[in-house]
This record gives structure tokens, C-alpha cells and sequence, in this order.
């Protein structure tokens, strides 16, 4: 039972991600907004990471740029379109619903779609099949018993 | 006529086999440059051994390379040679130190040559940033408006240069 117990916190344990260098903030309402951008940039350099994740230098160097637009007191928006404008929508992990990205926002809905109309199409034709299987058990029976006269 | 709905498995099959199997041969880290057909962003930056500042009217003014490089960088080793063949043939090229010292950018063109019509330098990455590089080697084109045509990542050599980054330099410097 305890081993149970020990299993299942493990299992209930979330990722941490660290960041090396610390930053100062004049206000501590930039330190929260600082905390989500990270959370939400690419890192260019290593694919699946966020730059909070990563510490690649260019992660490094994204940060500090990312610490000195927030001091200088830019907006989200106006931080996150610099950043699209430099790397390109790749930099985002939460990228627009345009152009090229809105198949990406579709697909999930357009395969739902497909798999509920096969899914009805199945259980539609399931009791036609229980009949027409019927059937040729009949014939098979029929056959079987010519075939043994 | 339902023998034939059998078949959409096998469709749907087919059409992913091809999907995936291009997927193979796709390079992930090759992003497209948000920059390209975009001005050089300004900067004024440091030239190499000097403590002349450069900016981005002094460099822009013919069709030329933008090559960024660092002694840190192994790729750079391999692609040197080339870039002294291209220099030696007449493309402009500039350097741009990045993420590097002075000292050790100085001796490595002492030792290897110096291909670099001018180079500035870029200790902190900044330039680098707004240029929207992510590592080295990489190189641009960029024609006599100060315009990026091109981008390449990764090695200069015979191959790539016989090929589309060649190619956009031949294209921008008619």
C-alpha cells in the first residue's frame, strides 16, 4: 500500500524547468509576465525546448533580449511580433490561427469529423453484417452437409 | 459496388506512406528566414582589431556576402578554405564575428587567412538576434541595397555553392 502511494506521487510529479541567470525586475508584475514569455518562446536553436528550458546561448540571448524589452516597457504583443518578425512563426509555441498554421489548429477537428462518421458508418452496418452473416452460416451449414452426403 | 469502399484502407495507407516518406528526407532545423527580402537591421558595431564603430551604411553598397563566424565554431574550420577560394575570385564578403574575442578572431586570421572584406564584431549576439541567426555558420546574401535575398545555414563549400546560395548571389550581383 505504501509502495502504492510512493508510486503514484511519483507519477503525480510535473517537470521543472530552471533558468540559469536571474533577472531583476523594477516591478514585480514584468517577473510574472517575464515567467509566461519564456514558457511561450521556441528556442530556434534546440526544437523542442522553450528558452526557459533551454540553455543554449541563443536561449540566453533571447531571455536577456526578452528582459530588456519588458523593462523598456513594451507590450506582450509587441514583444512576441518582434520576436516572429526575427525567427518567423517557428519561435512561437502558440502560433496564430493564419495562413499556413490554420491546418494545424483544423486538423485535430477535421479528423474528429472523419472518425465520427466512420464510427457511425460501422455501428450502422453492424446489423446488416449480424444478418447477412447469418445467412452464410446457413450456406456454409448447407454446403457442409452435401458435402459429408 | 461496397467492394470498392474495401480499398479506402489501402488508400488512406498509401497517401500516409508518401506523406511520411517525404517527411524523411525534410530537414527540421532548415527554418525559413523571417528576413528574407528585408532590409540588413542598422547597428553599429565595433570593427575587428579596431575600435572603429560600423554601421549599416558602411558595409551595404554592392552585392556581398554576410558571413557569420566564430573561432568556437567547427563548421567554420571547414568552410574557411572555401570562403578564401570565393574571396580570391572576387565575392565581396563580410565577416561578422559572433559571440567571439578579438584576440582569438585576430590569430585565426592570421593563421588561416582573412577571405573578410571587413568584419565587425558581436560579442554579446545582439546583432546576431535581430538578424535572426541561431548558430554558426551562416551566410547571406544581400544585394547592393542592403537587402537579404538569401540564407544559408551551415557550410559553404562546392556543393552548396553550385547550388541555391551560389545561385542568389550570381542572381544578385549581374
Amino acid at each position: 500500500m505504501r509502495l502504492c502511494i510512493y508510486i503514484v506521487t511519483l507519477l503525480l510529479s510535473l517537470p521543472v524547468s530552471a533558468v540559469i541567470e536571474t533577472y531583476e525586475f523594477s516591478r514585480p508584475e514584468l517577473e510574472a509576465r517575464y515567467h509566461r514569455l519564456v514558457d511561450e518562446l521556441r528556442c530556434p536553436k534546440c526544437q523542442n525546448q522553450t528558452i526557459a528550458d533551454s540553455n543554449a546561448p541563443i536561449s540566453e540571448d533571447l531571455r536577456r533580449r526578452l528582459y530588456e524589452e519588458l523593462e523598456a516597457g513594451l507590450t506582450d504583443e509587441e514583444i512576441i511580433d518582434g520576436m516572429v518578425d526575427r525567427y518567423g512563426e517557428f519561435v512561437r509555441y502558440n502560433p496564430a490561427s493564419d495562413g499556413a498554421t490554420r491546418w494545424l489548429w483544423l486538423a485535430p477537428w477535421i479528423f474528429l469529423g472523419i472518425g465520427g462518421v466512420v464510427w457511425a458508418a460501422v455501428t450502422s452496418g453492424r446489423s446488416k453484417v449480424n444478418a447477412t452473416s447469418n445467412e452464410h452460416a446457413n450456406d456454409i451449414a448447407e454446403l457442409l452437409q452435401e458435402k459429408s452426403k | 459496388m461496397r467492394r470498392v469502399l474495401l480499398f479506402i484502407p489501402a488508400a488512406i495507407f498509401v497517401g500516409l506512406a508518401v506523406l511520411l516518406y517525404r517527411g524523411l528526407s525534410l530537414d527540421p532545423t532548415d527554418l525559413p528566414s523571417a528576413l528574407i527580402d528585408r532590409y540588413l537591421p542598422e547597428f553599429r558595431l565595433r570593427a575587428l582589431g579596431t575600435e572603429e564603430y560600423l554601421e549599416r551604411d558602411d558595409i551595404v553598397g554592392r552585392a556581398s556576402l554576410l558571413n557569420v563566424w566564430g573561432t568556437w565554431c567547427p563548421t567554420c574550420v571547414a568552410e574557411h578554405p572555401y570562403l578564401m577560394k570565393l574571396a580570391e575570385e572576387g565575392v565581396p564578403i563580410i565577416g561578422l564575428n559572433y559571440k567571439d574575442e578579438d584576440s582569438k578572431a585576430l590569430s585565426w586570421l592570421a593563421r588561416l587567412g582573412d577571405p573578410y572584406s571587413v568584419n565587425i564584431t558581436d560579442p554579446q549576439g545582439d546583432f546576431g538576434l535581430d538578424l535572426g541567426v541561431y548558430g554558426a555558420p551562416e551566410t547571406y546574401v544581400i544585394d547592393a541595397q542592403g537587402v537579404i535575398r538569401y540564407r544559408h545555414v551551415g557550410e559553404v563549400n562546392e556543393r552548396t555553392w553550385s547550388g541555391a546560395l551560389g545561385q542568389a548571389y550570381r542572381e544578385v550581383s549581374k
